[in-house]
């Protein structure tokens, strides 16, 4: 049953870090915990692993109600962002000691702890480097010896804090596709924290976006990217473009945009914003469908896309993003007036 | 050449250099290194048989075996209060804590003398708990207790302030690493926490036993200077030299002497230790990014 999470509340002093947090991590699953830093995730994540301890609530670990043990007795592995290797203990040495500090009725033979720290620095692709010290090793090491360690005591659930916070991109990406190769083959379920929107969307079956000890919205990274539940969580996951403006009568007006919108029905106006993400535009050089006009001022180009920063008719900068060939198409220099046409936009009610 | 050139260049004149060297030299010379020698030379000024009457004399052997004994209380227990101390305040916050800080420092800021007299205020006939201590038979003022109290006081901050550092440096995660590990209190200290300090906490234990074993004004006042019974080695080298003495005091000094060099052979090994597994340490923390590094080249 994986791990459940109900009403959990922790306040450190003042400051309320989690404010009556549950979610559910299936069996097997690949969750992501995306927030911004402050937003409760990395407490969350500890609480589970009972390195914290909630003001209320409870933690059930694969059905065993875990809340009242302590972090030795929950068989959670955890993997630190900055790895929390032993410093003064060998490669070996520190995968081995989960196994070793082990009562001795559950602690494995010698010749048994060898051989299965020797199969987990070869998962990780580390067995010859046993006998170096962690000073020794490169980051991206560091953190699969982390790893290994954690394995090493087959936890039930593997937790990782911000685990490629301390990386470069490179290694970052590299390590990322590796631990879901890793996922894929051992399918433990592991609950991951990151503040990278991309990281999360990439690696994890199911994502969690928090902000200000809530979780705003959870479920597929297809859910929380195509259908954002709050006004928080579309620009938390990228660039957004928003137009203020109101609903009524089942439409929302924003400036030039209008468009329909069925769920507020009342002729009482409320104050609302529509959001678009910018490759959600049409851009055109003739005027089209919404009437909505802006200036081209400055183009940047990354890789197969173009970005196109506007000065709105409105007075706010508009961001698009075009395909590069299309952008060629269009033949349109900075200074040059442009109309877009949102394909697509999400109206929330303030 | 070019880079001799730039190096004089660069820094003082020769002349200046060598100058500063002798100074700094002459003066280890005439203050540390001319005391030492004469200590020694006096001591066996009448030859070895003298030397040795001296030290074997049972006054002297009381009054060894009272330092050994001393020191040998005080230093187990600075380890066990400074590895505690340091972990509470190495590792947590909590109300109180600059202040537990502040106190352990007390003994440096105190005068030994005061020391000695805050025990005899405290534990001596007319003092505060003595009458009541005495008439249940326990005697500390110008007794054993009495110096070893004043022993551990004067000694006192020397393993907390090495370890507190490290404890500070080191952080919480590794503890934690070994907690979610499965691992208990005991474990946890033996093998996680203990040998990431364990360089500084020799450091600190060499300091304090070279303070305990040669403190004189905190016990001087504590001790009553019964001889045989109640001098350690600095007292009975003061009433050696008292009583015009000098050879037997400079013999019984020697011993004090040795221990000192012995102390500062000890600390060189530590100290080069200590940097070691701090540069470590230190390297661990930068090499947390080394492909960064290697792409900005």
């Amino acid at each position: 049953m994986g791990i459940e999470v109900r009403g959990l509340t922790k306040t450190f002093g003042s400051f309320v870090a989690l404010r009556d947090v549950s979610l559910n991590v299936a069996s097997g699953e690949l969750y992501a915990l995306l927030g911004p830093s402050g937003s409760g995730k990395t407490t969350l994540l500890r609480i589970i692993a009972g390195l914290e301890t909630a003001d209320s609530g409870s933690v059930i670990l694969e059905g065993e109600d875990a809340t009242e043990r302590n972090p030795r007795e929950r068989r959670v592995g955890f993997v630190f962002q900055h790895y929390a290797l032993f410093r003064h203990m060998s490669v070996f040495e520190n995968v081995a000691f989960g196994l070793r500090v082990r009562p001795r009725s559950r602690r494995p033979e010698d010749a048994e702890i060898k051989r299965r720290v020797k199969d987990l620095l070869e998962l990780v692709q580390l067995d010859f480097m046993a006998d170096r010290r962690p000073s020794e090793l490169s980051g991206g090491q560091r953190q699969r010896v982390a790893l290994a360690r954690a394995l090493a005591v087959e936890p039930k659930v593997l937790l990782l804090d911000e685990p490629f916070g301390a990386l470069d991109a490179r290694v970052r990406q590299e390590l990322r596709r590796w631990l879901r190769r890793l996922h894929d083959d051992i399918h433990l379920t592991s609950v991951f924290v990151t503040h990278d929107q991309e990281e999360a969307l990439e690696l994890a079956d199911r994502v969690a976006v928090m902000n200000h000890g809530v979780i705003e919205q959870d479920g597929t990274p297809d859910d929380v990217v195509e259908r954002p539940a709050t006004p928080f969580v579309i620009s938390f996951l990228g660039t957004v473009n928003i137009f203020h403006g109101r609903v009524e009568d089942g439409r929302g007006i924003f400036g030039p945009l209008d468009v329909e919108y069925p769920v507020h029905g009342d002729s009482q106006p409320r104050t609302a914003a529509a959001y678009t993400r910018p490759h959600e535009f049409d851009v055109s050089r003739t005027e089209t469908g919404s009437g909505l006009w802006a200036v081209l001022e400055n183009v940047t180009a990354s890789g197969a896309m173009v970005r196109l920063e506007l000065a709105g008719a409105h007075g706010g900068l508009l961001h698009a993003e075009l395909g590069r060939d299309q952008f060629e198409r269009l033949g349109v220099k900075p200074g040059d007036r442009l109309y877009v046409t949102p394909r697509k936009v999400r109206v929330f009610v303030e | 050449m070019s880079n001799e050139l730039r190096t004089a260049r660069l820094t003082e004149p020769r002349m200046v250099r060598w100058a500063i060297t002798v100074v700094a030299l002459a003066f280890v010379a005439l203050f540390l290194v001319l005391p030492l020698v004469a200590v020694f030379a006096e001591a066996f000024a009448k030859g070895l048989d003298a030397y040795r009457t001296a030290i074997i004399e049972p006054d002297a052997v009381a009054a060894l075996e009272l330092t050994l004994l001393a020191a040998g209380v005080a230093v187990p227990l600075n380890v066990l209060f400074g590895v505690a101390a340091g972990w509470a305040i190495g590792k947590f916050q909590f109300r109180g804590r600059h202040l537990l800080l502040t106190l352990i420092d007390l003994p440096f800021a105190v005068s030994p003398v005061i020391a000695g007299l805050v025990f005899v205020l405290l534990f001596g006939r007319r003092g505060w708990l003595g009458p009541w201590m005495i008439d249940h038979g326990l005697q500390v003022v110008f007794a054993t207790p009495g110096i070893i109290l004043a022993t551990i006081f004067v000694s006192f901050p020397f393993v907390a302030r090495e370890v507190i550092p490290i404890m500070e440096a080191v952080g919480t995660e590794e503890e934690e690493a070994a907690r979610v590990l499965g691992a208990g209190g005991l474990q946890l200290f033996f093998r996680v926490t203990l040998p990431n300090i364990k360089w500084g906490l020799l450091y600190g234990v060499i300091l304090a036993n070279a303070r305990a074993m040669g403190e004189f004004g905190a016990v001087s006042v504590v001790s009553g200077h019964i001889r045989g019974l109640t001098n350690t080695l600095p007292l009975h080298v003061e009433i050696l030299y008292n009583e015009y003495n000098a050879q037997a005091a400079f013999a019984v000094a020697s011993l004090l002497g040795c221990l000192a060099i012995v102390t500062l052979i000890l600390k060189a090994i530590v100290e080069t230790r200590v940097e070691r597994s701090a540069r470590a340490a230190a390297h661990a923390a930068i090499e947390v990014r080394p492909w960064e590094s290697k792409s900005a080249v």
